[in-house]
């Protein structure tokens, strides 16, 4: 039986993550929480906008209201790696070798593992940041599509075009897709080879949370009564396929999706703050956590896809142990 | 967890009409609510309060196929933000641009499930500089819009005009918008409570404390009309045109009157109407009575947005009519008036 660790906080968490094994969550007021040996916290900002877990999984990389960025380790130092005006940092990501995304108003700055900074203006506001598997590269999610970066060599970006608001970016494990999530009800996708579209659209809410499957067959999206998950089983992707729909409930709408470590298993946060397990090759479902006081915001796995760090906009937030 | 939803005010307004100044007075008097505010620039605010956010202006077109609906994409990530920590503040304030075109940000508000869910639009409040809107109106498109999109108009500096000056000015603004209150004053001195907490796009609220609205074809209106005004008294709408010496193109109100109407024309023709016209429409208000409805129903739009609701039961002393103004651009008044009556029962 799944068992629930509870930590209830005060205040809208935006991110569960794992650093070293210690579950961590990212709270909108600028607080950092740990359970390490007990319950601890940082203070790392006034206003938290946006966190992520590093790739060595060994910091947190977050953006503040306060213009700053800080990279937070699981021993409750904060480091800053950027104070940017007084503009929110809206956007913030991790890539390979250390290298740190981030972005303000119409401006991407990116932190390369040499530790020098490179900036990079933009016509129009950048909405969401992503880095590539492999290469240094980094994709901006902006108004009518994505612009793809090396930002450690010279040379053109490449335009992705597509009409309308882009407002958050991610790659796929292996590089070859890049998909955005859109203001409209829809994610839009890019075979990056081709630049062949993928229109994944008939959501019923915005997708606010997307997630890879380990070996990058599946991505998991929120914004409707269940976890829709696209297939990316072939070459071309979702293109005239299908998505697998999981955890259909009829009460409550999908707000958190986080896919499992290693198998085609995606953990689905509720608007109720309910939590499930489904398999997506059978669709079997497991219940994890019964109705909370709100919508689960932010999910993840530990490394041995044992437990779940789960955050609500409520506070409830908690460990999902799920073989109990 | 229900969470009230927080009233947002939009304040619009040319460089130099004043809008720093009421927004300092907003911040910094003693009102008894808390602002959060979301400018362009900090500026010339000279407030240090980690409630002011600055955000670039992100005007974002719905990918929807309607031409007129755009959305403010920063704000709705602001308020998203804003949102996540409340307790802090009751209200929120967006200040925008000089230029800026208010629909947008109105929009917003309507448009994106989420901005709506939290917040709701409580009015759009216009900043006018009394010496220098004849110049404005003159030069440009926005400051017509400005005006034609508010709730609340704010005529300042109206110590630097002449008597005569200032009723022209007013007149000017009147023909433009006859259905919002206008505020006289100097060196933006209106009250507070004038501004704030109005309601304007509340259903249950709009058009009750609005006396202006749709009096404007009343027979002893009480505004005062430029010298050329042409009131086109006698009917049963009145289409402004050519008002005031100060401004002669653009945005006209039309005012339709009517009996009880039925709700199988009334509904698609309105629809049909905004469908059509709505890249012309700024704003529409109406109060109808639908035939065999013993409650007022009250609709209001914005562009080819409408929305409409039941407001209250229709009081023994009040004559069963319904009344609708539309505030816009090269609108058919005579078509608009023609189709609107078919509607009756």
């Amino acid at each position: 039986m799944p068992t629930v660790a509870p930590l209830d906080l005060e205040g809208h968490c935006v991110a569960a993550a794992w650093l070293g094994g210690v579950p961590h969550f990212a709270l909108a007021d600028g607080s950092v929480h740990r359970l390490d040996n007990g319950h601890k916290s940082v203070e790392a900002h006034d206003g938290l906008l946006a966190a992520v877990p590093t790739e060595d999984g060994r910091q947190l990389v977050t953006g503040g209201e306060d213009g700053r960025v800080c990279l937070v380790s699981a021993d409750g130092t904060v480091a800053e790696v950027a104070k940017v005006g007084r503009k929110w940092m809206n956007a913030v990501a991790a890539g390979p070798r250390g290298a740190v995304a981030f972005a303000s108003g119409r401006t991407a700055w990116v932190k390369l593992p040499d530790g020098s900074l490179k900036e990079i203006a933009h016509p129009r506001s950048v909405e969401g940041i992503a880095f590539a598997p492999k290469g240094l590269r980094i994709a901006v999610a902006r108004y009518n599509g994505a612009t793809l970066h090396f930002p450690a060599a010279a040379g053109k970006p490449v335009e992705l075009e597509w009409a309308g608001a882009h407002t958050a970016a991610t790659f796929s494990p292996d590089g070859n897709f890049l998909v955005t999530a859109m203001q409209e009800n829809a994610l839009h996708g890019w075979k990056l080879a081709d630049g062949k579209h993928m229109r994944m659209a008939g959501y019923p809410a915005k997708v606010k949370s997307m997630s890879w499957s380990a070996k990058g067959r599946w991505l998991a999206s929120s914004g409707a009564p269940a976890a829709i998950c696209w297939p990316f089983l072939t070459k071309d992707g979702p293109i005239g396929k299908a998505p697998v729909e999981l955890g259909t409930r009829g009460d409550a709408m999908v707000t958190a999706v986080a896919c499992h470590t290693t198998d085609d298993i995606v953990a689905i946060g509720y608007a109720d703050g309910m939590v499930l397990a489904g398999r997506i090759a059978d669709q079997k479902e497991v219940l994890l956590r019964r109705a909370g006081k709100g919508a689960v915001t932010s999910m993840a796995w530990d490394a041995e896809g044992r437990r779940i760090a789960f955050g609500t906009e409520t506070g409830d937030c908690g460990v999902i142990d799920v073989a109990g | 967890m229900a969470q009230a939803q927080i009233p947002v005010t939009v304040l619009t307004g040319y460089l130099g009409s004043g809008k720093t100044t009421l927004l300092n007075r907003i911040l910094t008097e003693d009102h008894g609510k808390r602002y959060a505010v979301i400018v362009n620039e900090f500026g010339e605010i000279g407030i240090d309060n980690d409630l002011i956010v600055e955000s670039d202006e992100e005007i974002y077109e719905m990918n929807n196929g309607c031409i007129c609906c755009t959305v403010r994409g920063d704000l709705i990530r602001t308020v998203e933000g804003l949102m996540r920590r409340p307790g802090r503040f009751d209200a929120i304030l967006v200040e925008t641009t000089g230029l800026a075109d208010p629909a947008p940000v109105a929009q917003t508000f309507f448009m994106d499930d989420d901005v709506r869910s939290k917040t709701k639009l409580d009015a759009v409040v216009a900043l006018v500089d009394a010496k220098h809107l004849p110049l404005r109106l003159k030069d440009s498109k926005e400051a017509e819009d400005q005006i034609a999109f508010a709730d609340v108009v704010v005529l300042n500096k109206t110590d630097l005009v002449t008597e005569d000056e200032l009723r022209d000015v007013e007149a000017a603004v009147r023909a433009i918008n006859p259905a919002a209150k206008i505020h006289k004053t100097q060196r933006s001195g209106v009250a507070l409570t004038e501004v704030l907490d109005r309601g304007a796009f509340d259903l249950k609220r709009a058009l009750d404390n609005d006396p202006h609205f749709l009096d404007a074809d009343d027979h002893d209106h009480d505004h005062e009309c430029g010298p050329d005004c042409d009131h086109d008294h006698g009917h049963g709408h009145h289409h402004h045109h050519g008002v005031s010496p100060i401004h002669d193109v653009g945005v006209t109100s039309i005012s339709l009157r009517g009996g009880e109407m039925d709700p199988k024309k009334f509904f698609p023709w309105l629809e049909k109407t905004t469908q059509m016209d709505g890249p012309n429409i700024l704003r529409l208000k109406g109060i109808i009575a639908l035939k065999d409805d013993p409650e007022r129903y009250v609709v209001q739009g914005v562009h080819m947005i409408l929305e409409g609701d039941h407001q209250r039961p229709w009081k023994d002393d009040e004559k069963h009519e319904s009344r609708l103004v539309f505030i816009g651009r090269e609108l058919d008044a005579e078509r608009l008036k023609r189709t609107f009556e078919a509607c009756q029962a």
